[in-house]
Formats: structure tokens, C-alpha cells, sequence
């Protein structure tokens, strides 16, 4: 959570060709359960600094995606991760990297408490005072949380959890944040709360995102660049405003 | 009175043994069938080591030390394969634990009966009326010595943190780049370091021989489940509760006597769980969205 942003500069959208400035970079990735492929190839890359979101309708592949990306999941082709291939890697690794993941479900560790979920982020920080410094950040940033720091995580709400995961993630200082529709089950006024999060994230520590969703007007508002996957493949990818002026994303996800 | 301070003292080493199957059931959300012949292994191995001249408290610390390179072994060696599997398989795989063990002890140490020395002096102290042997003072304070130090461990230090997590959600701590194996060998470590415990504590008074540890697993078992299983604190409750009851019902009812004993926290345990299925402790789980 260093202070300031980082310049961003305007990039070409597209495939994973190499290019320098790009954090992640997943190239003709594969990934499926068992014998069924869900991702038949899909090439992606995220700058550093900047943000990308992934629409999708239900079964589109975009959980797997990023359960892909973090390992959770058999995979092939190729992820690379500031510049280190992290494909071979297994998930603790690839998150000891500092990709933070905001999985589908939100991951809320049930038994402990907001305090411990929290502090559960950081585990593997070595820098106790900042992690203090960063603990009182996170309540800022969600000051719902600040509120039922022991009350255990099973308990809190669908949109106190999601800004327990939120919070969680950044307690472990990542280089790059996988959002996994964190808009879904909310009210539409809790859902508007964590964007407006995640806007101030990106807006004050040019924190780097990659998000996927099915609510694509508030993800195509908080990003730069996006792609639509449908049936496991990338279909069309560029800068948000032009995903969001394109007639079949505009009919199926905009419902204009 | 005096009915009381006995079950306690016995409860006590249930408790030991139920302590070993909270923290491998919080680690791995398995029950560990062997969790009791793990620790006849550790009593034998104490036996060794006293009767090759080690004095018997030095030998029971390096057989606690030994007892955490066995559980963390048996869990990288034996029961890392079936994790992520049936929960049922891997239960079975710790029953194959238990016969493993029981064999091993028949063919390294033989099926003789042996005696083990007690770590506490002789001697009888009297508690508010009730006579207690200096062994029955020295079980309770271990065991709650090893309470106090499983809750310092667990809610005070970032080991303890990380071994919550990965019993919470292994998914979520592998996100948060915790290395959950290496969690779960701790976890089976620190369990059979207990278990060994409640070994060497209960080996002075019951003969040393390959099944000396079955009873006392029914009623840690017991205990156990009684507590819900997750939390250490209810597990001991449980187990004193089982101790006291069933000290107190043999004495008292005729029907009972010595023989029945057992069969008391088995009924206790068929009552409590009607009313309560998650224990006296364990926690409902409430799902929200």
C-alpha cells in the first residue's frame, strides 16, 4: 500500500504478446476439472498499475480464469507474473509473489474473527508496525468492518464478508488483486459501497486489478481495459469504453 | 468428595488423549482412530529409554520430542495421500494407522507386560477432606499446564494464527500463500506430542502392553465429540465431566458397579448429542449470504 500512484500510460489493448510494463501476462492458457476443459486458450496481460475486468455470463469460464492464474486449478500454457513464469508453480507460491485473490465466495475463514481474518492476511509480513499501520487503513477504507472486529467471520453479512476478503487480500500488500465478482448477492447499495472501495484503491495506490463480473456497467466504470470471455474463449478485448460501445456487449451485458 | 477428585484425576488423562484428537480434527477435520496407539508407541518408547537408565523425566521430554517426529511423519508419510479425498478414506487410513502401531509394538518391544515409573513423587496429599496422590496432583496440573500453553500457542502467536487458518479454509490460506502442508505435519505433530503425553501419565498405573491405550481412547473420544470437537477448553470440560460421572455412577449404583463403567459416557455422549449435535461446545455454523 505505498503511497501515490504510479504513472499509468495509455497502452494498446489486445493478446498476451511480451510488452514491457505488463505485470501479468497469461498466455493460450487451458484450464478444466477433472477431464472437461473449461479455458481453450485464452491470452490475456494487465499492465502494472492499471485495470482490467473479464465479463462474462454464468459458466463463461471467468472463476476458472483466475483460479487458473492462482493455481487452484489444473492449467497449461503459460502465466507469467512480473516476469517470472509462476505456471509450475503451486498456489501458496504464486501468492507469496503477491497476487492477492478474492475468490468466489469470498474465502471468509468462518471460525476466526474480523480481527484474525484480517491479521490472517499478513501472516507472512515481517514488518509488524506496518502491518498495524495497515490494519487501521483497511478500517478506514471499510469502516463497517471496524465495527465487528470480534465477531467471528461466519457471521458478518454477504457484503461485510466481501469486505472482509477485500481487506484481507490488500493486509498481504499484493502487486496485483484478482477480484472474483465481488458484486455478487449484494444489495445493490452495499455493491455500490465496495466499488466505490475499490475506485479509491486503484484512485490513491494505483493498486493493479484484475476483476471479473457479471454486473459489466460498474466493472466497465472502475477499469481501463476489458475483454468478454463466452464458452471458455476471449471473444473481444480493448479499452472499456470501446467494450462498452460494442452493440453485442451493449444487448447482452448492458441490456441496452 | 473423594469421588470427585478421583474423577477428575482420570478425566484428566482422557483429556490429554481428547486434546490429541481436537488438535488433528481442528487441523485436518479428520478423527484420528490411531491418535491412541500413537501414544502406547511413545509410552514404549519412554519404556526404553528409562529401562536403558535415562532418568524418568528427561525420558518422557525426549519422548515427547520423538512422539511430534512420529505424528508428523505418519501425516507426510501416510496421511497426505488421502487428503482431499473421501473424508471416509482417510478415516480408514488412520485405522490402518492404529493396526500399523499395534503391530509395530508387538514386534520391537513383544507382547510382555511391562510397568512404567511414575515422573511424580509417592505420597498422598489431602484436598479439602479428599485423598489424592502426588500422581493424581501432577496428572491434573500437566494437563492443565498443556491447556494453558495449546491456548497461548493458538491465540497468541502467528504459528497459532496460521494453524487456524489452514484448519478454517485450506483454500483460503493457500491464497494467502501459506504453505498448508507443512501446517498440517505441525498440526499431526503437536497432536501425537499430547498424546504421548497422556501416555506417559496414564503408563504408571495400567500395565504397559500394545492395547494399554483403547480404553481411554473410547472415553477421549467421548470427550471429544462431547466438547465439539474443535475447541481444546470444551474437550477437557467434557473429559471431567466423563470422569466424574463415571466415578460417581459406579460407586453409587449398583447396577453400574465397576463393570457398566464404561458405558457411561457412551450413554452420556448418545443423550447430549440428541439435544445438542454439535456438542457442548462446538459452534452451530450459520450460513448467510
Amino acid at each position: 500500500m505505498s503511497p501515490g500512484p504510479p504513472a499509468r500510460r495509455p497502452r494498446e489493448p489486445g493478446a498476451g504478446s511480451r510488452r514491457p510494463g505488463s505485470l501479468l501476462e497469461v498466455a493460450g492458457l487451458t484450464a478444466g476439472y477433472g477431464a472437461a476443459e473449461v479455458l481453450h486458450g485464452i491470452d490475456l496481460a494487465v499492465a502494472e498499475g492499471g485495470a482490467t475486468a473479464v465479463l462474462g455470463a454464468n459458466g463463461a469460464g471467468k472463476t476458472t480464469l483466475l483460479r487458473a492464474i492462482t493455481g487452484a486449478v489444473r492449467r497449461g500454457g503459460r502465466v507469467t507474473f512480473a516476469g517470472t513464469d509462476v505456471t509450475s508453480r503451486r498456489t501458496d507460491q504464486i501468492a507469496r509473489l503477491g497476487i492477492g485473490h478474492v475468490p468466489q465466495g469470498r474465502g471468509t475463514l468462518r471460525t476466526l474473527s474480523v480481527r484474525d481474518n484480517l491479521l490472517a492476511g499478513a501472516l507472512l509480513r515481517r514488518d509488524r508496525g506496518a502491518v498495524r499501520t495497515d490494519l487501521d487503513e483497511c478500517l478506514e477504507l471499510f469502516p463497517r468492518l471496524g465495527q465487528r472486529l470480534d465477531a467471528s467471520g461466519g457471521n458478518l453479512s454477504g457484503g461485510e464478508q466481501q469486505m472482509l476478503a477485500i481487506a484481507r487480500a490488500l493486509m498481504a500488500r499484493p502487486r496485483l488483486l484478482l477480484l472474483d465478482e465481488p458484486s455478487l448477492g449484494l444489495a445493490p447499495r452495499v455493491t455500490a459501497e465496495v466499488f466505490a472501495a475499490l475506485a479509491g484503491l486503484r484512485r490513491e495506490r494505483g493498486l493493479t486489478l484484475l476483476l471479473v463480473e457479471q454486473n459489466a456497467r460498474l466493472a466497465l466504470d472502475l477499469v481501463d481495459d476489458a475483454a468478454v470471455v463466452e464458452a471458455g474463449r476471449l471473444t473481444l478485448t480493448g479499452p472499456a469504453a470501446e467494450v462498452a460501445g460494442d452493440d453485442a456487449v451493449r444487448r447482452a451485458y448492458l441490456g441496452v | 468428595m473423594q469421588q470427585i477428585v478421583d474423577g477428575i484425576t482420570a478425566g484428566s488423562i482422557y483429556a490429554a488423549l481428547a486434546l490429541a484428537l481436537v488438535l488433528v480434527h481442528r487441523a485436518t477435520g479428520l478423527v484420528n482412530f490411531a491418535q491412541g496407539q500413537m501414544a502406547a508407541v511413545s509410552v514404549y518408547i519412554g519404556w526404553s529409554l528409562v529401562s536403558s537408565g535415562v532418568p524418568v523425566v528427561p525420558a518422557v521430554l525426549l519422548t515427547l520430542v520423538v512422539s511430534l517426529a512420529i505424528g508428523a511423519l505418519t501425516e507426510r508419510l501416510l496421511i497426505r495421500r488421502f487428503e482431499g479425498s473421501e473424508p471416509l478414506v482417510a478415516i480408514v487410513a488412520t485405522v490402518a494407522v492404529l493396526i500399523c502401531f499395534n503391530g509395530l509394538i508387538s514386534l520391537v518391544w513383544g507382547g510382555s507386560v511391562r510397568s512404567f515409573p511414575s515422573m511424580f513423587p509417592d505420597g498422598v496429599v489431602s484436598i479439602l477432606g479428599a485423598r489424592a496422590t502426588w500422581g493424581d496432583v501432577g496428572t491434573v496440573g500437566v494437563l492443565v499446564g498443556t491447556v494453558g500453553v495449546l491456548q497461548l500457542l493458538f491465540l497468541r502467536t502467528r504459528l497459532g494464527l496460521a494453524l487456524r487458518t489452514a484448519a478454517d479454509s485450506q483454500d483460503s490460506a493457500r491464497l494467502l500463500g501459506l504453505p498448508v502442508g507443512s501446517l498440517l505435519l505441525v498440526g499431526w505433530g503437536l497432536a501425537a506430542l499430547v498424546g504421548g503425553l497422556a501416555g506417559c501419565l496414564v503408563a504408571p498405573s495400567v500395565p504397559l502392553q500394545p492395547n494399554m491405550m483403547d480404553t481411554i481412547l473410547v472415553y477421549a473420544l467421548a470427550a471429544a465429540v462431547l466438547g465439539g470437537l474443535d475447541s481444546p477448553l470444551g474437550a477437557v470440560l467434557a473429559a471431567w465431566f466423563i470422569g466424574i460421572a463415571e466415578t460417581v455412577a459406579g460407586a453409587n449404583i449398583d447396577l453400574i458397579g465397576s463393570d457398566l463403567r464404561i458405558a457411561v459416557p457412551l450413554v452420556l455422549l448418545v443423550l447430549i448429542l440428541l439435544v445438542r449435535p454439535q456438542g457442548l461446545f462446538g459452534r452451530r455454523d450459520v450460513e448467510r449470504l
